[in-house]
C-alpha cells in the first residue's frame, strides 16, 4: 500500500530536554536557550527549576530525547554532570548527547569532556554556536 | 514492550509519532490489546491550569485507586520554524519518581501523519502497555483539538476566571465537546461570573437542542424528542460544572467522582460502545484518506498534475473536469 516516503529532512525533529539541576534559583539563561533551540526548529522539553539527576534522567527516558541540556550555575557541575551521565547510561540512553551551560572554570573542562559531556558553554555563549554544535554532534552519530 | 520496559515504550512512542514503518507494524500487533483504558481529554485555553489539573488527577488516580497513568501533553509548535517549547512537565513534577506514571510531551506539528492520528497511535501504545487511565492534554484552539477530543471517552473543558469577560471555550468553539466543565483557579476572584456565564451557555445548548451520539450516529435531538430518542430522559448526560484549585488539589476528588459518573453513564447508556465505534470510524476514515492520497500520488505523475493545473489556469479545464481526468488517467 502507501509507501513511506520519509526523507531524511522530513524525519523527526531534534528533541532536547532542557533541565536545571541543583538548587540555584533562576532559569532565565535556560529559557533563552530553550527559545533559541525552538527557533532553530527543535522540540524542547522544558522541565523547570530544581530537578534532581533522577528526575532529569527519567524525563529524558520518557521523552526519548536526543540531547540533554543542563544549566548549572551553582558550581555543583562536577557532582551533577557525572551523576546524570551515569543515570542516562544505566537507562540505556548512552547515545544521548549532554551539553552543559553555566559558570564552569576552565580547569574543569578536560574532566567534563572525559566524562562524556559533549559541549560546555559559559554565560556569554552564542546560541548559534550551541545550535550548530548540537546539529554537528547528532550528525556525527548518524 | 508489553512486558513494561520503559525505554522500549519510549522508543515505540517515537516511532508511532513519526509514523514510521516500524511504528505502523507495531500498532498492528498491539491493536488486539487495546480498548481497556479510560481515555480522558483535558482541553482549554493556555494558562487555565490544564497541566496542573492533569498533575492532580494523576496523583489522585495513583494514590486512591492505584491505577497506572499515562499522560500525553500536546503543546503548539511554532508556525514559523516548526520548533516548540513543551513546558507541561514543569507542572507535573509531583509525578516524577513513580514508575507507574509515564508522561510524554508532543509538539502539535511534530508528526508527519497529522496530530490527531499520531495522538491516536500513541494512546493505543499506552493502552496496550496496560495503563488504566490515559490523560490527553491539548490547547483548545483548533479543529485538531476537537479531533483529539473525539478520541477520548470523557472530555474535560477547562475554564478559569480572570481571563477576560468571555468564556474562552465559547470563543474557541470547544464547549460543545465538553462532558465535564471545569472551572479551575476557583481561588481567584470572578468564579461566580464564570459559572453564571457557563450555565447560561449550557442552558442555551441543552436540552433545547443538543447533538449527541446515539448508537454511533450523531443525532440532533430537539427537546420534544428526548424521550423517544433514547427511551428515557435520564439517559441524557448533562455536563456538570466542577470547581477546582489545581495548585492545592481542592475539588479534585469531586472531579474524579464526576469522571467516574460519566464513565458509568457511558457504559449504562451504551454510549461507551457507541463512542468507541465512532472513534474507530473516524480513525479509519483518516487512514483511508491518507492511503488513497498516497496511492494517487504514486499512480499519477506530478508532471501530469502540473499539466492539468496549466489547463485550469487557462480556463480550458474546470476543477471538476481536472479531477475526472486525473482519476481516469491513473495507470493502475
Ligand atoms: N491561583 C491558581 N493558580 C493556578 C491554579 N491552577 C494552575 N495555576 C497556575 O496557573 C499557571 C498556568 O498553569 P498550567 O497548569 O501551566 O496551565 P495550562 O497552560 O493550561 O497547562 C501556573 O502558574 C499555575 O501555577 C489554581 O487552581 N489556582
Ligand atoms: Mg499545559
Amino acid at each position: 500500500m502507501s509507501e513511506n516516503k520519509t526523507s531524511p529532512e522530513q524525519s523527526r525533529r531534534i528533541r532536547v530536554l532542557v533541565a536545571k539541576p541543583g538548587l540555584d534559583g533562576h532559569d532565565r539563561g535556560a529559557k533563552v536557550v530553550a527559545r533559541a533551540l525552538r527557533d532553530a526548529g527543535m522540540e524542547v522539553i522544558y522541565t523547570g527549576l530544581r530537578q534532581t539527576p533522577e528526575m532529569i534522567a527519567e524525563a529524558a527516558l520518557q521523552e526519548d530525547v536526543d540531547v540533554v541540556g543542563l544549566s548549572i550555575l551553582s558550581g555543583a557541575h562536577m557532582a551533577l554532570a557525572p551523576r546524570i551521565l551515569d543515570l542516562l547510561k544505566a537507562n540505556g540512553q548512552s547515545h544521548v548527547k549532554v551539553f552543559l551551560g553555566g559558570i564552569i572554570p576552565d580547569e574543569d573542562l578536560p574532566r567534563l569532556k572525559e566524562m562524556g559531556v559533549t559541549g560546555v558553554y559559559g554565560p556569554g555563549a552564542n546560541t548559534e554556536d550551541i545550535i550548530n554544535d548540537i546539529r554537528g554532534a547528532l550528525a556525527e552519530k548518524a | 514492550m508489553l512486558a513494561g520496559d520503559r525505554l522500549s515504550l519510549a522508543r515505540l512512542l517515537t516511532r508511532v509519532e513519526n509514523d514510521s514503518p516500524e511504528g505502523r507494524a507495531a500498532l498492528v500487533e498491539l491493536f488486539p490489546y487495546t480498548g481497556k483504558a479510560h481515555l480522558i481529554g483535558v482541553t482549554g485555553a493556555p494558562g487555565t491550569g490544564k497541566s496542573s489539573l492533569v498533575n492532580q488527577l494523576a496523583l489522585h488516580y495513583r494514590r486512591q485507586a492505584d491505577q497506572r497513568v499515562a499522560i500525553v501533553a500536546v503543546d503548539p509548535s511554532s508556525p514559523f520554524t516548526g520548533g516548540a517549547v513543551l513546558g507541561d512537565r514543569v507542572r507535573m513534577r509531583d509525578l516524577s519518581g513513580d514508575p507507574q506514571v509515564f508522561i510524554r510531551s508532543m509538539a502539535s506539528r511534530g508528526s508527519l501523519g497529522g496530530l490527531a492520528q499520531a495522538t491516536a497511535g500513541m494512546v493505543q501504545v499506552f493502552d496496550a502497555a496496560g495503563f488504566d487511565v490515559i490523560l490527553i492534554e491539548t490547547v483548545g484552539a483548533g479543529q485538531s483539538e476537537v479531533d483529539i477530543a473525539r478520541l477520548a471517552h470523557t472530555t474535560l473543558v477547562v475554564e478559569a476566571p480572570g481571563l477576560g469577560d468571555d468564556i474562552q471555550a465559547i470563543k474557541a468553539g470547544i464547549l460543545e465537546i465538553a462532558d465535564i466543565l471545569v472551572i479551575n483557579k476557583a481561588d481567584r476572584p470572578g468564579v461566580e461570573n464564570t459559572e453564571r456565564a457557563l450555565k447560561s451557555t449550557l442552558e442555551l445548548a441543552h436540552p433545547a437542542q443538543r447533538i449527541f451520539l446515539h448508537h454511533g450516529q450523531v443525532m440532533e435531538v430537539k427537546s420534544g424528542d428526548l424521550r423517544s430518542a433514547q427511551g428515557d430522559i435520564s439517559t441524557m448526560w448533562i455536563p456538570p460544572i466542577q470547581k477546582t484549585v489545581s495548585t492545592e488539589g481542592r475539588g479534585i476528588p469531586e472531579l474524579v467522582e464526576a469522571i467516574a459518573r460519566h464513565a458509568e453513564h457511558l457504559r449504562q447508556s451504551g454510549d461507551w460502545v457507541a463512542r468507541e465505534r465512532a472513534r474507530l470510524e473516524v480513525e479509519l476514515e483518516m487512514l483511508i484518506q491518507e492511503a488513497l492520497l498516497a496511492r494517487f500520488r504514486e499512480d499519477v505523475p506530478a508532471q501530469k498534475v502540473q499539466q492539468v493545473i496549466e489547463q485550469m489556469v487557462k480556463r480550458d479545464l474546470s476543477p471538476w473536469e481536472a479531477v475526472k481526468s486525473l482519476m481516469n488517467g491513473r495507470s493502475k
